[in-house]
């Protein structure tokens, strides 16, 4: 009995968490898409801001992590492949495997990393600081004004990422092609682009604005629920990190999952 | 009752507390409390820590939703008020947080522009002459560029006041403005809202536990204790006062905290239970 209560909380304390990361996001979407016709336009510049924070800066770190899992992918794929003589399939495991499942993945959690974590610290400093309640007594929406921007912006940059990432882990994989598969450069290129399906890509793309909503919405729930006190936001900033990449795993599975049934028909 | 209440709130008090009640989760901090404040006079809310005195002000302004009672201000209860009134009554209102609650990543400038950006349509060039005009109020021409973390704590505390009137308030509320500061720089704080006040006539509520600075600008005072008035009155009133728990207070006499440590332990482990159920 005792352990079925404690299931039945923290299933209800799941769902009461993926209510609020709900709610959050909805007023983030009338703020996006409903208030900008009532006369409270979109905090354009601090969105672009926080694009090139979240986008043009991860690049570098990015780039690196996903032409290395392109080159491992290559690798583990080669390994399996090599003994039936047909290693000439690597460029297509790799292509595929990349824009299907892992340029998306890897990219959140990248992302997750650099700008989960900070949209939480950043909240929740600002929260122990008293500088979340001066905006709500300077009649300014706290929501509107640092939450929106960093939605829109996540929304755009994070498919932006994952494209490159893709793309950086075809790189990757085309190091192992050429110099152990007999590829050349042009040919490995052109192997994976014609094992690719428009919809191998689009699926990864439309999986990667989720995890983009996703990130924001936890990232930016944490920092607003940081209680008083520094180490609150040592808490708020793990929580988030935690939580995102628990949150966008799932949303991975339901979407792969949704995207499977779908293909069946 | 409700009607007669109204009346007399357009002829003398600003802000009417009636029966207030807050409560953080089950605890109940304020045990309905009530006083006025009248147009243009200097409230002090006088009080030691966990009083209630912090929560009162952060209810006053709407951070903080009481559990029954009113808060008549300029005629509305915001107590039952919808947001967007709400919002309305915030834009008559500026509040100067303990830390000053700059915004760290805009400069000084911007932080004060910001709710004239926010909520009027003036021309930038405007906004820019006003914003010259609240920085000097304070004090502090020619800081409009610095980032808040290059002031000290007595000018981050100046160039909140700046903020807080950026949009010409009628009232201003101030959580422990001398908080943290030595004694010759909260003097100037002090002297400050002294000239807001001679200035603009502004209605003013201060919350602290400091003494000197209280009976310096204090036109009357609130004494609260453990979530009840204990006192209301004028400077004078206080200080004439024969109360023991008035006198306490006033004259700084030590209560020895150990003789509440069940009390205490009772607070923590509510607080715990509150927090984990």
């Amino acid at each position: 009995m005792e352990f079925l209560s404690q299931v039945g909380g923290s299933v209800t304390n799941g769902l009461v968490y993926v209510g609020s990361l709900a709610s959050l996001g909805g007023r983030a979407a009338y703020y996006t898409f409903v208030a900008p016709f009532q006369g409270k336009p979109i905090r354009f510049q601090r969105a672009v801001s926080q694009a090139l924070d979240v986008g043009v800066r991860a690049l570098p770190i990015l780039s690196l992590i996903t032409f290395f899992i392109g080159l491992i992918l290559a690798l583990q794929a080669a390994y399996e492949l090599r003994r039936f003589g047909a290693i000439s399939y690597v460029a297509t495991a790799v292509a595929i495997s990349m824009s299907r499942e892992l340029g998306p993945l890897i990219t959140a959690i990248v992302v997750i990393g650099r700008s989960g974590s900070a949209f939480a610290a950043e909240i929740g400093t600002m929260k122990v600081t008293e500088e979340i309640d001066a905006l709500e007594t300077m009649a300014i929406s706290p929501v509107h004004f640092l939450v929106t921007p960093k939605f829109i912006a996540m929304a755009v940059m994070l498919p932006c990422l994952t494209i490159w990432a893709n793309t950086m882990g075809i790189l990757g994989g085309s190091l192992f092609g050429v110099a152990q598969a007999d590829f050349t450069f042009t040919r490995y290129i052109s192997a994976s682009l014609d094992s690719l399906f428009l919809r191998d890509i689009v699926t990864g793309l439309i999986k990667s604005v989720m995890f983009g909503i996703t990130i924001t919405a936890v990232g930016c729930l944490e920092g607003l629920s940081t209680g008083a006190g520094a180490e609150q936001v040592g808490r708020s900033t793990t929580r988030a990190v935690v939580m995102s990449i628990f949150m966008v795993v799932l949303v991975d599975l339901v979407f792969t999952a949704l995207f499977f049934f779908m293909s069946e028909h | 009752m409700e009607a007669a209440l109204t009346d007399s709130l357009e002829t003398t008090a600003t802000i009417s507390v009636r029966d207030l009640r807050v409560n953080y989760g089950e605890r109940e901090i304020l045990h309905g409390i009530g006083f006025d404040v009248n147009r243009g006079e200097t409230l002090v809310i006088l009080g030691g820590s966990g009083s209630g005195k912090s929560t009162l002000l952060r209810t006053l302004v709407g951070l903080e939703k009481p559990t029954s009672g009113q808060i008549w201000i300029k005629g509305q209860n915001i107590a039952a008020i919808s947001p967007s009134a709400m919002d309305e009554i915030r834009k008559k209102i500026g509040m100067s947080f303990q830390g000053g609650a700059l915004f760290g990543s805009m400069t000084v400038g911007e932080n004060v522009a910001l709710p004239l950006r926010e909520h009027t349509r003036l021309e930038e060039s405007t906004i820019e002459i006003m914003l010259r005009l609240k920085l000097e109020q304070v004090g502090l021409q020619g800081f409009e560029y610095y980032m808040p973390s290059q002031l000290s704590g007595g000018m981050k505390k100046r160039a909140a006041v700046a903020r807080a009137l950026a949009m010409d308030p009628e009232i201003l509320f101030f959580d422990e403005p001398s908080a943290g500061l030595d004694p010759i720089i909260a003097a100037g704080i002090d002297q400050l809202i002294l000239e807001l006040k001679q200035a603009f006539r502004m209605t003013i509520i201060v919350v602290t536990h400091e003494l000197a600075s209280a009976y310096l600008i204090a036109d009357r005072m609130v004494l609260i204790d453990k979530g009840n008035i204990v006192a209301i009155g004028t400077t004078e009133e206080m200080r004439a006062s024969t109360q023991p728990r008035v006198r306490q207070f006033l004259d700084r006499v030590a209560e020895p905290e150990v003789a509440r440590e069940l009390d205490y332990l009772q607070m923590l482990t509510e607080d715990r239970r509150r927090r984990s159920g």
